[in-house]
């Protein structure tokens, strides 16, 4: 019998909000911390901006549209926090105890199982805040003297469609990642690496492409696309969509096809890394 | 340390052989934490190394900003709040140094656990003063991170030792330097632990840390140079003590602080550091009076 996936997805999605609503100080002091976190950073750039108009001189990200990045940013961060973090903290951690045991003899797909578990819904907090700062920003976009601007229908649907591959592409990563823990035993290097890795994706990926930066941007633009993930939604909602270079309309094509080949990726490191499993349990 | 109040048993010997003895006990506890300490030397390194990489975002950042104000590099390069590119970047690699003395990772909950779960009784009934033996754990943590810090630091700072335009300081800035470090050390030590004391009064104190350390994370110039904060904001910011955490050692190094003023600004920090010694004190004090401990 084939098990109704979106089911179980909804029923995952019921228990951890339960779990979630148990705790419910915990919960509102995390959604606090977050948003203080977000805070602190919106405060950050702010600061940058008061000294220039633009990230980059001739890039064309200026306030309005770097927060329209920025938003983009948390918009992705908020929801693999939500719902790929906690799970692949905890396939770490059952590979180590061998609780991975019970997850391979459940009837479901074993990847579906560990990907979705639980998910911690605190994390979307800063989602809203991603909403509050996009708003804010396409607002003082659209009502601006100099150079206004409101996304097209077009743009919008492509943002959330790209916003989705970049989800994917986080997704695939994290769950590479968190499958070498099969042979590592034990790996928190690794997820201080995860966080690292993601910190180059926050920034307008044309700031990378100077000097000894170079390397590091085709590394992160075709190797492990991480540098796509936020850069093409946020190309697609912070600048219209008719003037656009052929290196643009290159990414955006790229973008798809990196996503598709990420997520392959992920489920043959995943499987392999199944198959060297050996149960740590008596 | 007095350990009077804590130890009726310790009383008897002689003054002389009761340093000694407390020297001796000291010493075994410095050796133990540093023992722990060296076990994960590997993992440590490797860690350290990659705690650098946020800086390599930092520099390509800070690249697009001064290059969109004006000139980033070459004779006329623009500055901000006082700091050009380079030293922009230089600034951020001195504040990992200012943290490898003054961040105390999991002091203040430690403290606030112990005292939850009862632990605290254990060193209540000991010949020890807590803050001493807490303190002494510290330094040998602290020590034995750099043992093993000091490799990947050296590398680091001898790849970016462009960025430090001035090359090294004079002697009396590098003296300076030293001595904001290691009251920055005892700074952050003191205030989370008088953080942590707070835990005889509220239970749960995690919260309340983490706020602490939002706030630490940014007024302590460990995001940017606090220089860079509008005005208003600057003089309250430079007013508190959690500059010394990260931005004045940093801002020592690089001559930030006016020579004529040096001597006052580490006055003044040496007078923070004597508060928050008092503070934590008091709390403890107060605290154990409060405190009763139930069961075996």
């Amino acid at each position: 019998m084939k098990p109704s996936y979106g089911k179980v997805l909804a029923t995952f999605a019921r228990n951890s909000l339960v779990r979630d609503m148990t705790f419910r100080t915990n919960f509102i002091l995390q959604c606090i911390s977050s948003l203080g976190w977000t805070a602190m950073n919106v405060g950050f750039y702010l600061i940058i901006f008061q000294y220039t108009d633009t990230i980059g001189e001739g890039s064309g990200w200026d306030r309005e549209k770097f927060f329209l990045f920025i938003a983009t940013t948390w918009f992705i961060n908020s929801l693999v926090q939500a719902f790929f973090m906690p799970n692949a903290e905890e396939f770490s951690e059952m590979i180590r105890t061998g609780g991975l045991d019970f997850a391979l003899l459940k009837p479901i797909d074993t990847q579906f199982l560990i990907s979705f578990r639980r998910m911690d819904w605190s994390a979307l907090s800063n989602f809203f805040a991603g909403l509050l700062i996009a708003g804010v920003a396409l607002f003082r976009l659209a009502t601006r003297d100099v150079d206004p601007m409101i996304p097209s229908a077009l743009s919008v649907i492509l943002y959330l469609i790209f916003l989705a591959c970049g989800v994917t592409i986080m997704y695939s990563l994290m769950i590479c990642l968190s499958a070498t823990s099969i042979w590592l035993g034990r790996n928190q290097t690794l997820y201080n690496f995860w966080f690292y890795i993601t910190n180059f994706s926050r920034y307008p990926m044309e700031i990378y492409n100077r000097g000894w930066g170079a390397p590091l941007y085709g590394f992160f633009t075709f190797v492990i696309p991480v540098l796509l993930v936020v850069n093409v939604p946020a190309r697609l909602i912070a600048k219209p969509i008719d003037p656009r270079t052929d290196q643009e309309w290159m990414f955006m094509g790229w973008a798809l096809v990196a996503t598709v080949l990420s997520v392959l990726a992920s489920r043959w490191v995943f499987r392999k890394a199944l198959l060297s499993y050996r149960s740590a349990s008596s | 340390m007095s350990t009077a109040a804590n130890s009726p048993t310790h009383s008897v010997p002689t003054h002389l052989t009761g340093t000694r003895q407390k020297l001796r006990t000291y010493g075994s506890i410095l050796k133990t934490a540093l023992g722990e300490r060296l076990v994960y030397r590997g993992d440590f390194a490797l860690g350290t190394l990659m705690r650098f990489l946020p800086i390599v975002t930092q520099v390509f950042l800070w690249f697009a900003v001064f290059d969109a104000i004006g000139n980033a590099e070459g004779e006329e390069a623009a500055t901000i709040g006082g700091f050009g590119f380079r030293e922009i970047v230089a600034y951020y690699l001195l504040t990992m140094i200012a943290r490898a003395f003054s961040s105390m990772p999991g002091l203040a909950s430690g403290i606030a656990r112990e005292i939850r779960e009862g632990e605290i009784k254990r060193y209540l009934i000991q010949p020890v003063d807590l803050i001493g033996l807490l303190l002494l754990t510290r330094i040998a943590h602290k020590l034995a991170f750099y043992a093993v810090a000091i490799a990947p630091f050296a590398l680091v700072f001898f790849l970016c030792r462009d960025y430090f335009v001035d090359g090294w300081p004079p002697p009396y800035r590098m003296t300076a330097f030293i001595g904001t470090l290691l009251m920055g050390f005892m700074i952050g030590f003191f205030l989370e632990a008088a953080i942590g004391m707070i835990g005889f009064w509220f239970l749960e104190v995690s919260s309340l840390l983490f706020i602490y350390m939002l706030f630490s994370f940014f007024l302590s110039g460990h995001m940017f140079p606090l220089s860079l904060l509008p005005d208003s904001i600057e003089t309250i910011v430079t007013f508190l003590p959690l500059k010394y955490l990260a931005y004045f050692p940093a801002a020592v190094f690089l001559g930030k602080i006016p020579d004529e003023d040096l001597p006052m600004e580490m006055a003044i920090e040496a007078a923070w550091l004597t508060f928050f010694i008092v503070v934590c004190r008091f709390a403890f004090n107060r605290g154990v009076r409060r405190y009763s401990g139930y069961g075996g």
